[in-house]
């Protein structure tokens, strides 16, 4: 199972947060700083997993996680969960999130954390892995956004959808395009 | 209308949107919580509009803001109003809201249930879709248990994206509505071949976490879960598939036999690292559960070693560590095929990142030997020297110490080395781990005798260069080891070779600024010093070293009286006042070492770090009342070892310290110390505190002198730990030499065991024998001793709700066929269902009650039970004296103790065999209400007889009684023996002269005092002549120190269950305790160990043996076939303690389950046995016993007997018998004898189990 999916940046903000146990928001916080402070101290080439500790759940926890130019992508997961499989599935989600918003980069996931979402409710449901496959993936969540601009006149789907072109200047800051900094070697296939 | 909707479209237009609230966000760093509190009041107003689409905007605003930190459970209606939106945009932000903020309190969730059902059945597959992704997040158990039905029928939904998500949902509505497992497993286990992939995945998905809660009912899918693992493709599901696996086989070890080969394949095959690692790790769970007996292991073996070990080289963080994870693992079973690899693990510790370091450092623990201890601690020690300031230092230096401590320092062979290490490590500047080589030193020195010379002699050098190690003490733990110093010169001063040098060392002026406990010790070894020089001078002629050692100390003491630490000041001044007066007597000549050495008589032994734990409770005493009214607020103080050491603090921190309620904190101490006074174990819970009082008050009074040294932290003279490296490696070679030559001369040479803990290291390392002959003196406990080693598990296992229900889902999936048990309610005395009852004592077990007690009054109960037995015991004795008709009640009830181990089986026996008394008596008492009438003259005996027999159910059931849990007092109990006794009386008085005759040999079999002259049914048998005595136990092992003797009992309440219940008897004249019982577990039985402890562990036995005292304990086992009879290999290990010495034995056995220990008798009416052969399901087989020369009721008590059968009918020398097994086999006998000869004509379901039954009753009648 998988406990919590949490996007951050470098300054330990939050980018996307999804919790599958309750928790309030204080605590929610909370763990956010904590995972931050775990993750941020690392260095680059080191192992991409810690062991949970006392953050959330104990033991039999573990924190995934993989460092994309700004953004850090941390899953934290029980022992029922393959280690290299959730790094392949941090990368599908990663991935995935490029072909939605084409090169995303930071500013993508801060304007549009609710789309964010929607993709990740086709991967991951309830803690459980649904999906793996990118390109079912993006077929179900285009299906779903073309849905949604069929039910509002043109105007509105303006207002709604304008694409905000960020992907402008290239390679600083929030621009820096998430995916393009590292080919990872997939350990699936 | 329409106007109404543009109008609120163009408003729309004007609000903000998610994209503008960030946007202002972030322009607004500054005030940004201000920013943000009119943003949610903008919000509030939107809510309040009737246009769902402004609605919708806030509630999607909402949901950001929630990710920031803001509570917006306010909102949770409009939330609500969002999700019942018609258009799929706005229901979707509502979902997605829902399932951030609603939980199990949220109210309003009740108002979603038609909504959410409306969705899930709605025409368009992304509103359903939405919903249950929502659901899945804050279902709870109303919804769960509202929807289940709806999301069942999605699960056959003609899209497979609907199917996928409802069948990973129910994984949640499982969770939330356990009784919905049932009707929806079959469905649930029909998607596992579902067409669609995604589908199939979800359904592994949900079933693999499920099965890893409760594995044992998910084992029927095996084959199943084969199929797809071999078939399917998609290395998610094979991921998945091959974890469930590795959860399975290690109940159900031909499983994993069937596994090693796919998965091996795989290995080979796969390119996949992340299936390649889940391959290698259930291949080693697989050769963790067989591990035992398999010829071929090592092949798999090694394949998991090579690949893992590339996975280690990989230049990949992930892969060196999970490599290391995964080594860590075969490492617990197969240490050897690791150890190989020691290279390897040791450049690990390079490695620049510190979870692979540590990972490294764990299998180290694992793999020293007495071999490579002193090699890997040496690499250790260089990575000390590199890691210089880090806290991964800290973390070596724990290593060091954990890794040579382990087990009792079974690894160390040269303790003298271990020390060198030990004075080594104190070099280490800054740690915060001082109080820990203090007390690896103590330990050492007082459990190790053979090394307190050479301890002494360098704790003597640390304390003459003290100041080294004192340097900038402020951020220095490492002065702690002083404090350990001092002790042991102090302690073992008559070891120290220049005493008068090292009092010198210990009264220096630069001692008063070392932290105040340290001081106290300091001044109170001083003084043992003192006396021990007063005692090497005595006898002396010239009595100035004396003298001047009085007058040394009297010089320096006053220096401590001045102390500002209380402790140090009263010790001091007591001191000194007795050195003064000592002067005096030494100017009048007067012989006074005697004395003064009196002062420190005795020897401080170890003590268990439990033994204060298992003081039994005195009786009366009511731990829980309380003394006085509870205070308000009570804080928990926690006994912690460290907290010998008074615990160092940064110093300005203190006075905040001290301001903490003085009175209270005094208070509080002062009744510790009386306490502690009181408490004649508190003293030796850690040798030191005897000599130092605890509570010091602290350091902040003394004067800190900074010394800055530009010396090297080396403490010159002390020998380095390197050069016992290589002086040991001499010494084995000489040794195999030695060896070598003794060898030709002799080959049967006996190996020297000495004093030491058993050799449980691998064979290779036998022949490395220690430097010393190094008695570790074991640690002690209290007298009576209690077992308390269950008190470890966890009470509150998040999953405990999800196992139980998912045992009722097995049960009621009729997966057993034959779950009649109910149908006889006796038999549940001999639940031994939990391996807890093994810690048990044997007569607990009678008063086994059925709803689970807390183990606190079950211990006192036990405590209770021994005393009431024991006081049982010495009053039925008297008794015995004066009414000599009642022995025979007082047999029966177990009370009478003549021999220790007869007395506790029988009183087992009485309640509990279902062979003899209790089990049938209920029976009979059915079967007296509506018998089959009986068909001719001899029945109508039996019945007569039976009837006659009558009382004897009273008296068991008394038992029965008197051994529930609330025990009635003594006297009640022996009011209604005697009141029974009574009634019996004139029943029972002719018979009663020949029986005191017999009695005392006839412990066994109680079927005998019921009978009359008449044949009997249902087991009991017709008294023609008295039976031989009959014991189901057998021997099991023996040796010069104990015996075992052990009767296996089937476990009707689970079909998979064994109970051995094993006496041990002490045989020598020494104290027999910590025994231990392991057995090697095989393919098919497996004894079962307490949670969490490995498949290797041995059972602690919950007693200890005074000298020829027996007691017996009771192991379970789980078996899987039942068909084959079969041989446990198994260990005992013990310590014999003696006055002076202790030793570790141990005693090998071989556990024999027969077939028959599988049966459990039965009693069967003979038309349902009638009804059962005539059914034709049983296979028959039959037997000839030749030359039995035996009655013909003696040889069908023994058949009942030993093999747990009942007579269902007998006719002159024919007879009917019946027994079931524990997983519900029945086996049907007719008996018939002609002469000698005896014919058994035999039907069972299981013709393999019936043909080793009837080779055990042949068995049985061949040995008499």
């Amino acid at each position: 199972m998988i406990k919590a999916i949490l996007i951050f940046n470098n300054h330990g903000k939050p980018r996307l947060s999804k919790f599958y146990e309750h928790y309030n928001e204080d605590t929610e916080q909370q763990i956010i700083r904590e995972t931050f402070h775990l993750v941020s101290k690392r260095d680059e080439n080191v192992c991409n997993f810690l062991e949970g500790g006392m953050l959330i759940g104990g033991s039999d926890y573990k924190l995934i996680y993989r460092h994309y130019a700004t953004l850090y992508f941390v899953f934290c997961v029980d022992s029922s969960e393959s280690e290299l499989g959730i790094l392949d599935l941090i990368q599908v989600f990663v991935e995935t999130l490029d072909k939605c918003f084409e090169n995303v980069c930071e500013l993508d996931l801060i304007f549009h954390v609710d789309k964010v979402h929607n993709i990740l409710a086709e991967m991951v449901m309830g803690g459980m892995v649904l999906e793996t496959n990118m390109n079912e993936i993006i077929t179900q969540v285009d299906a779903q956004n073309k849905m949604e601009k069929s039910e509002f006149f043109p105007f509105f789907s303006l207002s709604l959808y304008r694409r905000l072109s960020f992907s402008l200047p290239g390679r600083t800051g929030r621009h820096r395009p998430v995916l393009q900094e590292r080919p990872l070697v997939p350990y699936q296939l | 209308m329409a106007l109404k909707i543009v109008k609120g479209s163009i408003d729309r237009m004007f609000d903000k949107n998610l994209q503008d609230l960030v946007r202002g966000i972030r322009n607004h760093k500054e005030d940004e919580a201000k920013y943000i509190s009119t943003c949610i009041d903008e919000i509030k107003q939107e809510l309040k509009q009737d246009n769902i689409a402004v609605k919708a905007n806030a509630v999607c605003k909402l949901t950001y803001l929630q990710m920031l930190g803001y509570d917006v459970s306010w909102a949770a209606f409009n939330i609500v109003e969002v999700m019942s939106s018609s258009k799929f945009t706005y229901k979707r932000i509502g979902y997605l809201a829902a399932s951030q903020c609603f939980h199990e309190n949220t109210d309003v969730i009740m108002l979603t249930t038609n909504q959410i059902r409306k969705d899930l059945s709605s025409p368009n597959q992304y509103d359903t879709g939405v919903a249950l992704t929502g659901l899945s997040c804050f279902v709870t158990p109303d919804l769960a248990r509202d929807l289940a039905n709806d999301i069942m029928t999605l699960m056959s939904h003609t899209k497979p994206y609907i199917r996928k998500k409802a069948v990973l949902i129910m994984y949640k509505v499982f969770l939330k509505y356990p009784e919905s497992l049932r009707p929806a497993f079959p469905r649930l286990k029909e998607k596992l071949e579902d067409p669609d992939p995604g589908v199939q995945s979800a359904a592994v998905n949900v079933i693999c976490e499920l099965a890893r809660r409760n594995p044992k009912n998910y084992l029927s899918l095996a084959p199943l879960f084969f199929k797809l693992m071999t078939s399917s493709t998609n290395n998610w599901v094979l991921i998945k598939i091959i974890k469930l696996f590795g959860a399975l086989t290690p109940l159900e070890p031909r499983l994993g036999k069937k596994l090693i080969e796919p998965l091996t394949n795989l290995i080979h095959s796969t390119s996949a690292m992340s299936l390649l690692y889940e391959c290698v790790n259930t291949v080693i769970a697989v050769l963790i559960s067989l591990s035992s007996g398999m010829p071929n292991h090592s092949a798999s073996i090694q394949l998991c070693v090579q690949k893992l070990r590339i996975l280690i080289e990989d230049s990949d963080q992930n892969l060196k560590y999970l490599g290391l994870l995964a080594m860590s693992k075969i490492l617990k079973t197969h240490p050897k095929s690791v150890q190989s690899h020691k290279d390897l693990i040791l450049q690990c510790l390079d490695d620049k990142d510190e979870s692979i370091r540590l990972r490294a450092l764990d299998l180290l623990y694992g793999m020293v030997s007495k071999k490579n201890l002193m090699e890997i601690v040496k690499k250790l020690m260089i990575h000390v020297d590199k890691a210089e300031g880090t806290t991964y230092r800290d973390e070596l230096l724990t290593k060091i110490i954990d890794i040579c401590s382990q087990s009792n320092y079974q690894y160390i062979t040269n303790f003298e080395w271990y020390i060198s290490i030990l004075v080594e490590l104190t070099r280490l500047e800054g740690t915060r781990h001082g109080h820990l080589i203090a007390s690896q030193m103590l330990d050492v020195a007082i459990r190790v005798k053979a090394i307190r010379a050479f301890a002494v002699a360098q704790m003597a050098t640390l304390l003459d260069n003290a100041h080294l190690l004192t340097g900038n003490m402020q951020r220095n733990g490492i002065c702690e080891v002083l404090y350990a110093s001092a002790w042991i010169c102090g302690e073992f001063s008559e070891h120290l070779e220049n005493p008068m040098q090292t009092l010198e060392a210990m009264l220096r002026p630069k001692v008063a600024t070392l932290p105040g406990h340290i001081q106290a010790v300091y001044v109170q070894n001083a003084a043992k010093l003192f006396a021990t020089i007063l005692k090497n001078q005595e006898g002396n002629t010239d009595s100035t070293t004396a003298q001047e050692t009085s007058q040394l100390m009297i010089d320096r003491l006053p220096l401590f009286v001045q102390s500002a630490n209380l402790e140090v000041q009263e010790r001091a001044s007591c001191i000194l006042q007795l050195v003064k007066y000592i002067q005096k007597l030494q100017q009048k000549d007067v012989e006074i070492a005697e004395e003064v050495s009196a002062l420190f008589a005795g020897e401080l032994n170890p003590v268990a770090p439990k033994a204060q734990k298992k003081v039994p409770v005195p009786e009366g005493l009511d731990l829980d009342a309380w003394i006085n009214e509870p205070p308000s607020e009570s804080e928990s103080e926690d006994e912690q070892p460290k907290a010998i050491f008074t615990k160092e603090e940064p110093k300005h921190s203190r006075p905040r310290h001290t301001e903490v309620d003085e009175k209270e904190l005094a208070r509080r101490r002062e009744a510790r110390k009386q306490e502690q006074a009181n408490n004649p174990f508190y003293i030796k819970a850690s040798p030191s505190s005897q000599k130092v009082y605890q509570d010091a008050p602290g350091v902040e009074h003394i004067p800190v002198v900074q010394i800055d040294l530009s010396v090297p932290l080396k403490v010159p003279g002390l020998p380095m730990s390197d050069q016992y490296v290589k002086l040991e490696e001499e010494r084995r070679q000489k040794e195999r030499a030695e060896k070598k030559k003794k060898e030709k001369k002799k080959r049967k040479e006996k190996r020297s065991g000495r004093g030491r803990k058993h050799d449980s290291g691998p064979e290779s390392e036998e022949d490395i024998t220690p430097v010393h002959v190094v008695d570790i003196v074991t640690e002690e406990m209290p007298e009576n001793a209690l077992p308390s080693d269950d008190d470890d598990k966890d009470p509150n296992d998040p999953h405990k709700a999800l196992d139980i229900d998912l045992d009722n889902l097995v049960e009621t999936t009729a997966r057993r066929p034959l779950a009649d048990s109910e149908k006889l309610p006796v038999r549940s005395h001999r639940a031994a269902g939990a391996p807890k009852s093994s810690a048990e004592d044997g007569e607990v077990e009678n008063a086994t009650s059925q709803e689970p007690k807390k183990k606190s009054s079950k211990e006192k109960r036990e405590k209770k039970k021994d005393k009431d037995r024991e006081r049982k015991k010495s009053k039925e004795e008297k008794k015995k004296k004066k009414h000599k008709h009642e022995e025979k009640e007082e047999d029966l009830l177990g009370g009478q103790g003549e021999e220790p181990v007869i007395q506790s089986e029988e009183t087992k026996e009485v309640a509990a065999q279902p062979t003899s008394t209790s089990a049938e008596v209920s029976d009979l008492d059915f079967w007296l209400s509506n018998a089959p009438v009986p068909s001719n003259t001899q029945e109508a005996a039996t019945v007569a007889a039976a009837a006659e027999a009558a009382p004897v159910p009273e008296v068991s059931s008394g038992i029965a009684a008197d051994s529930e849990p609330d025990e009635p007092k003594d006297t009640e109990m022996e009011e209604s023996k005697s009141s029974k006794h009574k009634k019996k009386k004139q029943k029972k008085e002719k018979e009663e002269k020949e029986k005191k005759k017999k009695k005392k040999h006839h412990h066994h079999h109680h079927h005998s005092d019921g009978g009359g002259e008449e044949s009997v049914q249902n087991g009991t048998v017709e008294e023609e002549e008295p039976l031989p005595p009959m014991s189901n136990y057998c021997l099991l092992a023996e040796n010069s120190y104990i015996k075992m003797v052990c009767d296996i009992q089937g476990n009707l309440q689970d079909g998979s269950q064994v109970v051995v219940s094993v006496i041990f008897e002490n045989k020598c004249d020494s104290f027999l305790k910590s025994m231990e019982f392991n057995v090697l577990d095989s393919l098919n039985s497996k004894l079962q160990r307490p949670e969490g402890s490995g498949p290797h562990d041995g059972l602690t036995v919950p007693f200890q043996l005074p000298p020829g005292v027996s007691n017996e304990a009771r192991f379970v086992f789980t078996v899987q076939s039942i068909v084959m009879p079969q041989k446990l290999k198994g260990t005992l290990t013990f310590i014999v303690k003696n006055e002076d010495s202790s030793t570790h034995e141990k005693l090998d056995f071989k556990l024999h389950f027969t077939c028959t220990s599988y049966l459990i008798t039965t009693p069967c009416y003979s038309d349902a046995f009638a009804k059962l052969l005539e059914s034709g399901d049983l296979k028959s087989s039959s037997v000839r016993l030749e030359g039995v020369n035996m009655p013909f009721h003696h040889l069908l008590a023994r058949i009942c007997f030993h093999h747990h059968f009942s007579v269902v009918e007998r006719i002159d020398s024919c007879a009917s018998m019946y027994s079931r097994s524990i997983q519900g086999h029945h086996v049907c006998l007719l008996v018939k004898t002609s002469g000698q000869t005896v014919s058994i004509d035999a039907k069972c379901d299981e013709p393999t189990l019936l043909g080793n039954v009837l080779d055990e009753i042949k068995q049985t009648f061949s040995q008499c």
